[in-house]
């Protein structure tokens, strides 16, 4: 541990810097009443492009992004690559779609997309089922960005051999982040966004430009890699695809973003903007983070270089790949340097563990406490609900750390991504049309999930050793064609999802079964800022919430 | 509901642009080679950095377009 002391003192000043940051958020841009979702969950629905691109920006690109792409890189080459096309496909389908979620809820007051589900197709149930949804698949999100917190400490030596020595530091670093998200709401990641990029970005370009040079240039990087991955018996890796694995890098690529733009996390961040140009000239602005990202994944190259050997994981005999960065940055960098560069990772799990359990917790005081259990909660009593389950979200990430395997947190997260694809013919296809039937979408959900369990339940992961849920690449043989190609689960049950939808759409529209009332206009997916809020809520009370 | 139609569309033939860097990206056998390299990246790797800017260049042009379109 001694000899990682410097990287520890800038770590920890960073780290307390930010801390501070969030707890004074609260008084940024406050209103004179906090006692309303619009301002703790949501910001007050008044950031503009500035704020929105740093948000944004910290909010889909993770910490967990940040190491375990490079780490998957360093392991299986160029399929690791997919997180690029991947965020240069969901920008124009941002600008197509999520728009127009923005101009509804921001019609209607909407917090979450089962809020829109709910009054579109008049069904609490389906709103009930796209809720919990939204908060299984985050919940190991969260979880997910503690490992990324857990890389960096395991490299700076700040680890233990009993349980509690080894995850002091994490509870103590989310005890903090919890307080102050308790506090600020969003607009303690908004803010800490600023420091977290601008730390993000710096390390980066230092890392492209430095790194190289010490390395002997980017073609020798290739070269080197390519060397390891023709050394490897393993068929499906190299720096190039080969014909097994390129339908899997494309459907990925497209189901990854889909799913993206359906995580509760991603809609909070774009539903906090102010108007619509702001969410349009952002879709050009933050693909300047797909860059970084792009930049990022091959550092996983740098590593394979340089001869980076990662840590060993939490079982025996295996190692944990994720610490491959962090170790790159730890062997090339000065000590002051990693320590800048280990707090951009670690402040960077900050701000989107933050929006995460915001929105998860938005999910659970909307969609279940206001719809089930007190119908009449006012504006102050959602506020106050969603401030508390902020906080049980998180004790729940760390409890995922600290009990079991992190193995287990990564396993949930490839289920969420292809859990939370089940949304999209209510949300995404909801946006356009109302045509599909409220009981067919939710026929379609049911058989969705069931077959992405099994699917993933089939594919097993021979470097980990594990028979279930080893990874997202479906053999296209286990359908009965004769190929070694893979396919993304959640592309082929988004369609079976989406067929079943169809078909039940047609039989219950056929036996005039109802079909509920459309509670928005076609007027209300272009509304803008200025226009009038339709709230019933309000309109019920008549006046403004004063509590 | 007895409010005025306004009838606001963000209709614009523009927006098939949009479809240019969600389906260029796809293509996988227009990038995935080796050669040529560039400042010593693979093909695979630099032509996939290029189409994030088609990405910028294609919303920007869709924005700005259909800004215009809709004042009358």
């Amino acid at each position: 541990m001694s000899d990682h002391i410097t990287e520890i003192v800038v770590f920890t000043i960073l780290f307390l810097l930010v801390s501070g940051m969030g707890f004074v958020a609260a008084r940024w841009r406050a209103p004179k009443d906090m006692g309303h979702l619009d301002e703790w969950g949501l910001g007050g629905r008044n950031f503009g492009g500035w704020i929105t691109w740093f948000l944004v920006g910290g909010d889909l690109y993770t910490a967990y992004t940040f190491v375990a792409v490079p780490a998957l890189i360093f392991g299986a080459g160029a399929a690791g690559f997919f997180a690029v096309p991947y965020t240069i496909i969901i920008y124009p389908m941002f600008f197509l779609i999520l728009i127009r979620l923005w101009s509804v809820s921001h019609r209607h007051g909407f917090v979450t997309p089962a809020d829109f589900v709910r009054t579109r197709f008049d069904s609490p149930t389906l709103a009930l089922l796209v809720a919990i949804t939204g908060i299984v698949a985050t919940m190991p999100y969260i979880a997910l960005q503690l490992v990324g917190i857990e890389a960096v400490l395991k490299t700076m030596g700040v680890t233990g051999d009993s349980l509690l020595a080894r995850h002091a530091p994490i509870i103590i670093a989310f005890a903090i982040l919890a307080a102050y998200t308790y506090q600020s709401g969003l607009r303690a990641p908004a803010l800490i966004a600023f420091v977290k990029d601008t730390l993000i970005y710096i390390v980066i370009l230092v890392a492209v430009i430095y790194l190289p040079t010490k390395l002997g240039g980017w073609g020798s990087i290739f070269d080197a890699a390519e060397a390891k991955f023709e050394a490897s018996p393993s068929a499906t890796d190299g720096i190039t695809l080969n014909m097994n694995n390129q339908v899997q890098y494309v459907t990925l690529a497209l189901g990854s973003a889909l799913a993206l733009f359906l995580y509760p996390h991603s809609i909070t961040g774009v539903l906090a903007s102010k108007n619509r140009n702001v969410i349009k000239r952002n879709m050009s602005a933050l693909p300047a983070y797909s860059f970084l990202l792009g930049l990022l994944a091959l550092l996983g190259y740098a590593a394979i270089a340089s001869g980076v050997k990662p840590l060993p994981g939490a079982t025996q005999g295996t190692v944990d790949s994720n610490t491959v960065v962090p170790l790159l940055f730890d062997m090339q960098f000065p000590a002051w340097f990693a320590g800048v560069a280990f707090a951009a990772i670690g402040i960077g799990a900050l701000v989107p563990a933050a929006i995460m359990s915001i929105a998860a917790a938005n999910l659970f005081t909307r969609n279940i406490y206001k719809e089930y259990l007190r119908k009449d909660a006012s504006h102050a009593d959602e506020a106050r609900v969603s401030k508390i389950t902020s906080l049980v979200v998180k004790v729940g990430a760390v409890a995922c750390i600290v009990f079991l395997d992190p193995q287990f947190s990564i396993d949930l997260q490839l289920i969420g991504g292809v859990i939370i694809l089940q949304t999209a013919p209510a949300v995404a296809l909801g946006l356009f049309t109302r045509w599909l039937h409220r009981g067919a979408l939710i026929a379609g959900w049911v058989v969705g999930m069931g077959l992405s369990m099994w699917m993933l339940w089939q594919i097993p992961n021979p470097a980990t050793k594990r028979a279930h849920f080893g990874g997202s690449a479906f053999p296209l043989s286990e359908f009965g064609f004769d190929t070694k190609r893979t396919i993304y689960v959640g592309f082929v049950t988004v369609i079976v999802n989406l067929l079943i939808a169809v078909i039940v759409t047609l039989i219950l529209r056929a036996t005039k079964t109802p079909a509920g009332v459309d509670g928005t206009t076609q007027d209300d997916y272009f509304a803008d800022e200025g226009d009038p809020r339709i709230d019933r809520d309000l309109t019920a009370v008549e006046t403004p919430s004063s509590t | 509901m007895a409010e005025p139609e306004t009838k606001r569309s963000d209709r614009s033939p523009w927006n098939w642009l949009l479809l240019i860097p969600i389906v260029v990206p796809v293509l996988t056998f227009v990038y995935n080679r080796d050669e040529p390299r560039l400042f010593g990246f693979p093909a695979f790797y630099w032509i996939q950095f290029l189409f994030i800017l088609v990405g910028v260049g294609t919303t920007t042009l869709v924005y700005q377009m259909s800004k215009r379109g809709r004042r009358p």
